[in-house]
């Protein structure tokens, strides 16, 4: 391994790189290394795989043997959520919230992000600052006013009521990484538009648009999952069981079926899937968009 | 020239703009400074207004304002009917900073912070230099210890405080593996719970760390590493000398949003101890506090004295931080602009 090391360095070349760093990697690594990656794997995958299993189980299983694996697999429990109405209609809720959320947030993030990105104008510094500084107002420092607001509005119990305050909070988060990405599509392209004859909205919408959907893909799932996944606003706005959003139906089904804790598990469980699966095929956007956002 | 190419903000319609354009495109990321045009601005105000307006309008309507009216009711005692007229000054204010109630909340969100910092960041380091090794399953593994970050609060909380009776899971695999003295009532014995509250941030909040670390940790060139080894360091003192110091800025910025979570913590906390529970079993927030002497008391005065309490500590916090701590990178989102 000394060997390889010094081999390669006096050439510069940036070629015969890949190839090394493959050959000494899987050779090099201590074993130990792997103990701990899964270990920390089995740490933090444990309770998720508690929560899936104790669906499949009895109650009266889960009594005995509260860390014990399915003895039988119980389908009845997972059966009973998805057929009572009242977890689709709470499945329905959350999903017109993420979608309507996410639709929000991408279009008027991308128009703000735009401008931010590709106009120079007196006051173009204070806007990205107004949204930056947005980063400073968690909802839990509004949510008591918003909660006030959304009432004389009209709004409570509403799903609007949910939506537009989680546009205006996701904006920041887009913006500051949109921002960048519309920076970096090249002048060249712009000036070839305007030659052609394209005003700049018209630069914006047949050119910007298309090109910015990597971009736009990564913000709307940030925006998706957190609307998905969001608590404090809906426990404040919505308080019939019929307009809640999953995170609160979870509560609630929890606290009314205490006792039939397999049937809890399993409500759970469902509810973390769409999350899980979007998570699981974007991963390398989201992982990329929150090091974006952080990174600047 | 420029009126041959049609009216209106063209880039290239002045020879100015030209040469701005071209110099930018090739010097910097940032827009070229585009000299600014007296005849045809009125069209590019109307689409900066158009383009930019309705995000503008949505963000001050639900973000900004919300705030600033927290402030004007913070000095009333209002119960949140019709407009607020018994004006109390900062009386609110004053039983806020003397309630012992909420100087506990406070310091265990002192707690909280300390502790996140603690147990996450250097844990989270280790683990990050670990999987920065080119494992076989790597991706795998990346995405499964990001699991926790992705599903929701309340799921971590439901399914948490399932595990943590004093019947539950935990309890039942330490008594399996022979640990049964370790056996305890995670959740309402005062002296435990907030630990058990760590618990459950670390094990939620982790991966994310993690992630941004080995995320940090790539963009250190290999070369460096090279070098390191032709000078014959050993692994551990590679990393102590060029992969922290150059993980540092992550790190802060990691710091950074741990800071101000941990300061607004409160779905996890009310929806494990609910709003009773968690002052009694030491785990309460400046958050939870804020919903529980609130909305849910009826006073709304009250509560938005203590988002302002809450939102200024953190942005004292915040400031000071930046000041400090993140002054020193020179790239950083959070510091970039806003100086």
């Amino acid at each position: 391994m000394a060997a390889t090391a010094l081999q390669a360095p006096p050439l510069p070349a940036s070629r015969p790189e890949p190839r090394r760093r493959r050959g000494r990697s899987l050779e090099r690594v201590n074993p130990l290394v792997y103990v701990v990656a899964w270990l920390l794997v089995g740490v933090c995958i444990g309770p998720v795989a508690y929560i899936v299993l104790g669906g499949l189980r009895t109650n009266s299983q889960i009594t005995v043997d509260p860390s014990g694996f399915p003895t039988t697999w119980e389908f009845g429990n997972y059966v009973d959520v998805l057929t009572s109405s009242l977890f689709w209609r709470q499945f329905a809720n959350s999903a017109i919230c993420g979608i309507a959320t996410t639709i929000g947030v991408v279009i008027l993030g991308v128009m703000a992000s735009f401008v931010v990105a590709r106009y120079d104008f007196r006051g173009r510094g204070a806007m990205y600052s107004l949204f930056a500084a947005g980063l400073m107002f968690p909802m839990t420092v509004a949510i008591t006013p918003l909660y006030i607001m959304i009432r004389q509005l009209g709004l409570m119990n509403s799903l609007a009521g949910i939506i537009l305050p989680q546009i205006a909070f996701a904006l920041p988060t887009t913006i500051i990484i949109l921002v960048p990405f519309l920076r970096a599509i090249p002048k060249e392209l712009e000036e070839a538009a305007s030659i052609d004859g394209a005003s700049r909205l018209g630069f914006f919408f047949r050119m910007v648009v298309p090109l910015s959907v990597p971009g736009v893909v990564t913000v709307g799932i940030l925006a998706f999952v957190a609307s998905w996944n969001s608590y404090m606003l809906p426990l404040f706005i919505l308080n019939d069981e019929g307009q809640y959003t999953l995170p609160l139906g979870v509560q609630a089904f929890a606290s009314q079926y205490s006792v039939d804790t397999a049937r809890v598990l399993a409500f759970t469980s469902l509810s973390m899937i769409p999350a899980l699966i979007f998570f699981s095929l974007f991963e390398r956007r989201i992982v990329g968009g929150l090091t974006g956002a952080v990174k600047g | 020239m420029s009126d041959s190419q049609g009216v209106g903000p063209l880039v290239i319609s002045s020879p100015e703009g030209r040469s701005a354009a071209g110099d930018g495109a090739v010097a910097a990321p940032s827009p070229a400074p585009r000299p600014r045009r007296r005849r045809g601005s009125w069209r590019q105000r109307l689409e900066i207004g158009l383009l930019s307006g309705p995000a503008i309008l949505v963000f001050l309507a639900f973000v900004i304002f919300p705030v600033v009216m927290a402030a004007y009711y913070g000095f009333f005692k209002w119960k949140g009917f019709g407009p607020p007229t018994d004006f109390v000054g900062l009386d609110n204010y004053v039983a806020i900073l003397q309630d012992p109630t909420f100087h506990d909340a406070l310091r265990h969100n002192a707690f909280i912070v300390v502790m996140s910092l603690v147990l996450q960041g250097p844990a989270a380091v280790i683990l990050a230099l670990l999987l920065n090794r080119k494992i076989r399953g790597r991706s795998l593994i990346r995405v499964l210890i990001f699991v926790p970050y992705v599903i929701s609060e309340v799921i971590v909380g439901t399914g948490w405080s399932l595990m943590l009776q004093t019947t539950g899971a935990v309890n039942d695999l330490l008594e399996k593996i022979g640990l049964g003295g370790w056996a305890v009532d995670w959740l309402s014995d005062p002296k435990i719970a907030i630990w058990s509250l760590m618990l459950i941030i670390t094990w939620k909040y982790i991966g994310f760390a993690v992630i941004l670390f080995l995320a940090g940790l790539q963009s250190i060139p290999e070369e460096l590493h090279e070098a390191a080894a032709i000078d014959g360091a050993s692994y551990w003192q590679a990393q102590r000398a060029i992969t922290l110091p150059l993980l540092g800025p992550t790190i802060r910025i990691w710091a950074f949003l741990s800071i101000i979570g941990s300061l607004q913590l409160f779905d996890l906390v009310y929806i494990i101890w609910g709003q009773y529970v968690s002052a009694t079993a030491g785990t309460s927030t400046m958050a939870t506090y804020m919903v529980s002497n609130g909305r849910l008391a009826g006073n709304y005065g009250f509560g938005n004295a203590v988002a302002v309490v809450l939102f200024l500590i953190s942005l004292v916090i915040a400031l000071t931080y930046q000041r400090f701590v993140l002054r020193r990178d020179t790239e950083g989102a959070l510091t970039e602009r806003k100086k």
